[in-house]
């Protein structure tokens, strides 16, 4: 168990290693660098020193001298330190930045995430125990229009509907204009407010495929022989359901949402960004759309050590969880 | 009878029970067709994708209009006609054409800003006699008389026998006012002044200058240069009348405007406005400026003027010194968020476009971009899965951990770095499409690798892989022609799923501005109008549609992904 554990995390880090190069060189392939515009906009100042020195100047304080092996050895000596160097759009430590706004995005993420489980794990179990019925074809169509709208067309409509017509919730933003002045509680429901469109756009984007996923398992826990046996036994329908079937269920369930947990930080680009919560999703998008290198480098190697997160937690659950796995 | 005789024998058959046509034999591909139409969601989904598709290919050619047609139209507009100006610049009249130079000109008016009588331009001594508060008349100096100073005594040197007396008093006294003009005999003198010596000059009127604007009644009448100068005297001092060339001319109307008239006809127009049409071409008649005139005078806001096609409605409107006036005009106007209608059955959109088209040509776009990326994605997953599948050891190795690699790459930055680069670039439209499908197919490829060496892996085990061995048939024939044979109908099923997700993808991008750019169409671009709250708020037709397009369609192929699936492998079945 632990040499599989440890045989896997030197591979994550290889291929982190491996992601990290494939990523550098794609910015490094850039023709014309944001140092260049950069440069401009500030040799444009009046008073300013000419475009060549700032450009000298830019690309040495950023690294981007030297060859693309040598850039990324350096940008990865430092990176390995902890030090991704200063955002370009924020200009501040890109680490700060990432430290004042990731629990933004990971309090949305989490009450979506917790939501979804309490609604799509029952309706799955509800739908497979009475597969063909009307619940059935009505999980089925939910869970796939879900899957199929897009989350700037559904968030649209959401604020369409609740902010322009009805009037009942802001648009944008995670808190009011008066936040300060409210009372601790006051500002937990003032946020909690804020959150109710950005949570549900989220919710229903991602639900079906958590729903699809608990029927299909149900279903074939349910078809497989032991429930056959449970149910020969005489056992009533209750328990066939509740101890046989549905613990048998949860075993690719828990790996799902186990693999999900590291998901929680990496931040709902789209959704943060329609409704400007300032999460590392928007901020991570307003830094990238403006060129922003460090920002990028430094998000998109946090989203691939997040999903490798992802993959290792979930086949160590995997084997935690059935001790059919861990035998072989 | 005979009818009976034919239809006997069929009713009389005889069908014995190992017959063949007993039992129905259906092809496996039959099985999987007659399991997929018997899917009420699966055919949901694929009506809901031949109309889709109709939509986009075939209705780009049906509908009457272009992909980025933009739709003008005219309507009433109040428009600038003309605008009123206190006239506060000098215009010039010549005697003969070309005497005053541009520099005498300027001269001129630094003069008379200065109240001065005489101004010096090319080499030239030009004298200004004031008519009156807004008309001088500038002349040049003829010398007369020569005049020296000695110890206070003055000795004249007539030159043009025009030394009397009373120049000589009048000379005098302007000498000691220090005033370098003065009027004798009702002729204009200048003195020019040198040490000792002083000439006197007769003034030669050259041009008149005024701030007054004056106009003929009618093309017929020609304003003499004697006759400006008599109607601009008797308009700055007041009279009533004046004569030239023995008609009798009456000058009536309020201060600053006059209409000078003789035998009750009016022959001019006088005016301290300046009326200029906004447009190039268009002349205003003297009735309409008379008009014009009155309302700015009496501070009407509007009026209405008489023609033969009809009364117009001019309106009035004041601006510090400047008035303008404005009129009702038919205008060519760009057809911009109009409500849906029998020619634009969903509006048009901010540039004036139809939508409907626009979805249209938008459709063909997604779906095109949708099947590209998905066969980009397909050719590398399953070459370099097969491969992997097929020779596992150290291949499948390297190809898998690629795999990882590219699994780990987060799609969103890079699409996102790449699209704010492209912008930068200012890439082609049209390139930027072509360059997004291959980075979209390029990220999307470890899925298709992934499915195709886990089906190969447990494919190449069974006893027509060894069949296919024993026979000797060369390795890229094994690969390509059994064993990625049956992969297909999972194959199938992921493009299907997959294609839904690519054209989420493009229109998420599009919406995001990264994706497809004006002037081509993409249901993501359309939407992007929302950004503006005013539009989201104002003109659901503009992103509503759109928005059921993408979910429609992405809807469908899931739809026939799903019944595609389970008409594969019916174990999967719910």
């Amino acid at each position: 168990m632990w040499k599989f554990v440890v045989k896997r995390l030197l591979l994550s880090v290889v291929i982190l290693f491996f992601v990290a190069l494939i990523l550098y060189t794609v910015m490094r392939c850039i023709p014309t660098s944001f140092v260049d515009s950069m440069a401009r906009q500030l040799s444009m100042q009046p008073g300013a020193k000419s475009f060549d020195d700032w450009k000298a100047q830019l690309t040495q304080v950023y690294g981007l001298d030297g060859t693309i092996l040598e850039g990324f050895f350096k940008w990865l000596s430092h990176a390995a330190r902890g030090d991704f160097g200063d955002s370009w759009y924020y200009t501040i430590p890109v680490v700060e930045k990432f430290k004042e706004v990731i629990w933004n995005s990971f309090i949305l993420g989490s009450i979506a995430f917790v939501l979804e489980l309490v609604i799509a794990i029952p309706l799955g179990i509800l739908a497979a125990r009475k597969q063909y019925s009307g619940i059935d074809y009505t999980v089925t169509v939910v869970a796939l229009i879900g899957i199929s709208l897009p989350t700037f067309f559904f968030a649209t409509l959401l604020k369409y509907v609740f902010s322009i017509k009805l009037e009942w919730l802001e648009l944008y933003g995670l808190v009011s204009r008066y936040y300060d002045q409210l009372s601790p509680l006051g500002k937990m429901l003032d946020m909690g407010e804020h959150l109710i469109m950005p949570v549900a756009t989220l919710v229903i984007v991602s639900i079906g495929s958590l729903m699809r996923y608990t029927r299909t398992n149900m279903l074939e826990v349910m078809n497989s022989d032991f429930i056959r046996t449970a149910r020969a036994k005489g056992l009533s329908e209750k328990t066939v359901i509740n101890k046989h079937a549905f613990r048998n269920t949860l075993i690719p369930i828990v790996t799902l949402v186990g693999g999900s947990l590291p998901g929680l930080f990496a931040g709902a680009m789209i959704t943060e960004q329609l409704f400007q919560i300032p999460g590392i999703g928007y901020t991570s998008y307003n830094a990238m759309t403006n060129g922003d290198i460090n920002f990028y480098m430094f998000y998109s190697v946090f989203l691939a050590l997040l999903t490798l997160l992802s993959t290792l937690i979930a086949d160590i659950l995997y084997a935690v969880v059935d001790p059919r796995v861990r035998i072989s | 009878m005979d009818q009976n005789e034919k239809k006997l024998p069929a009713e009389n058959q005889q069908v014995a029970l190992d017959d063949e046509r007993r039992v129905k034999v259906l092809s496996p591909g039959a099985l999987v067709a007659k399991r997929f139409f018997r899917n009420r969601l699966a055919m949901v989904g694929l009506i809901i994708l031949v109309a889709m598709f109709l939509f986009s290919f075939v209705g780009g050619l049906i509908s009457p209009y272009g992909e980025s047609q933009v739709f003008e139209g005219y309507d009433m507009l109040l428009q600038d006609y003309a605008s009123v100006t206190q006239s506060t610049d000098y215009r010039f009249t010549e005697i003969e054409e070309g005497t005053l130079s541009s520099s005498a000109k300027t001269q001129f008016l630094l003069a008379a800003s200065k109240n001065e009588s005489t101004f010096e331009a090319d080499g030239t001594t030009y004298s200004l006699i004031k008519e009156g508060e807004k008309t001088y008349t500038v002349g040049i100096g003829q010398p007369v008389v020569e005049v020296a100073t000695l110890l206070g005594k003055y000795t004249y040197t007539d030159k043009a026998g025009v030394l009397n007396d009373q120049l000589k008093a009048d000379f005098e006294a302007a000498l000691a006012e220090d005033r370098q003009s003065f009027t004798s005999g009702g002729t204009e003198y200048m003195i020019q002044s040198a040490a000792k010596f002083h000439t006197i000059c007769q003034v030669e009127p050259v041009a008149l200058a005024t701030r007054y604007m004056m106009e003929a009644a009618s093309e017929d009448f020609a304003i003499s240069y004697d006759f400006r100068l008599e109607a601009l005297r008797a308009m700055e001092n007041g009279e009533p009348s004046f004569e030239l060339d023995g008609t009798t001319y009456t000058l009536e109307g309020k201060e600053g405007e006059a209409e000078v008239m003789t035998g009750g006809e009016t022959v001019a127009y006088i005016s301290s406005y300046v009326i200029q049409p906004v447009e190039n071409g268009v002349t205003i008649d003297q009735e309409l400026k008379a008009m014009i005139l009155e309302a700015v005078e009496n501070g009407q806001t509007e009026f209405v003027y008489t023609t033969a096609d009809g009364d117009q409605e001019f309106k009035v409107e004041r601006k510090d010194t400047q008035f303008s006036i404005r009129k009702e005009s038919l205008t060519k106007l760009i057809k911009v968020y109009e409500y849906p209608s029998m020619e634009h059955w969903l509006g048009t959109d901010a540039n004036g476009m139809d939508i409907l088209t626009r979805l249209m040509y938008g459709g063909r776009i997604s779906l095109l971009i949708g099947f590209v990326v998905i066969l980009i994605e397909v050719v590398i997953g399953v070459v370099l899965g097969g491969l992997a599948g097929y020779f596992g050891k150290w291949v499948d190795n390297l190809i898998m951990r690629t795999v990882d690699v590219f699994n780990c790459i987060p799609t969103w930055p890079i699409l996102i770095i790449i699209g704010s680069i492209m912008d930068a670039q200012r890439i082609d439209p049209t390139a930027r499409i072509y360059m997004m499908m291959l980075v979209l197919g390029i990220l999307g490829w470890p899925g298709v690798a992934r499915m195709v060496r886990g089906q190969i892996l447990s494919l190449r085990e069974q006893e027509f892989m060894v069949a296919a061995e024993a026979t000797g048939l060369s390795v890229s024939r094994r690969i390509f022609r059994h064993l990625v044979p049956n992969v297909i109908p999972q194959l199938i099923v992921i493009c299907t799923m997959g294609l839904g997700g690519i054209i989420l993808t493009e229109s998420t991008m599009s919406f995001l501005g990264l994706g497809v750019k004006f002037p081509y169409a993409s249901w993501g671009n359309i939407i992007q109008s929302v950004s503006n709250v005013y539009v989201m708020t104002n003109y659901w037709f503009v992103w509503i549609p759109a928005g059921f397009m993408i979910l429609i369609t992405v809807l469908g192929f899931n739809f026939v992904g799903d019944g595609l699936r389970d008409a594969f492998d019916p174990k999967m079945k719910r």
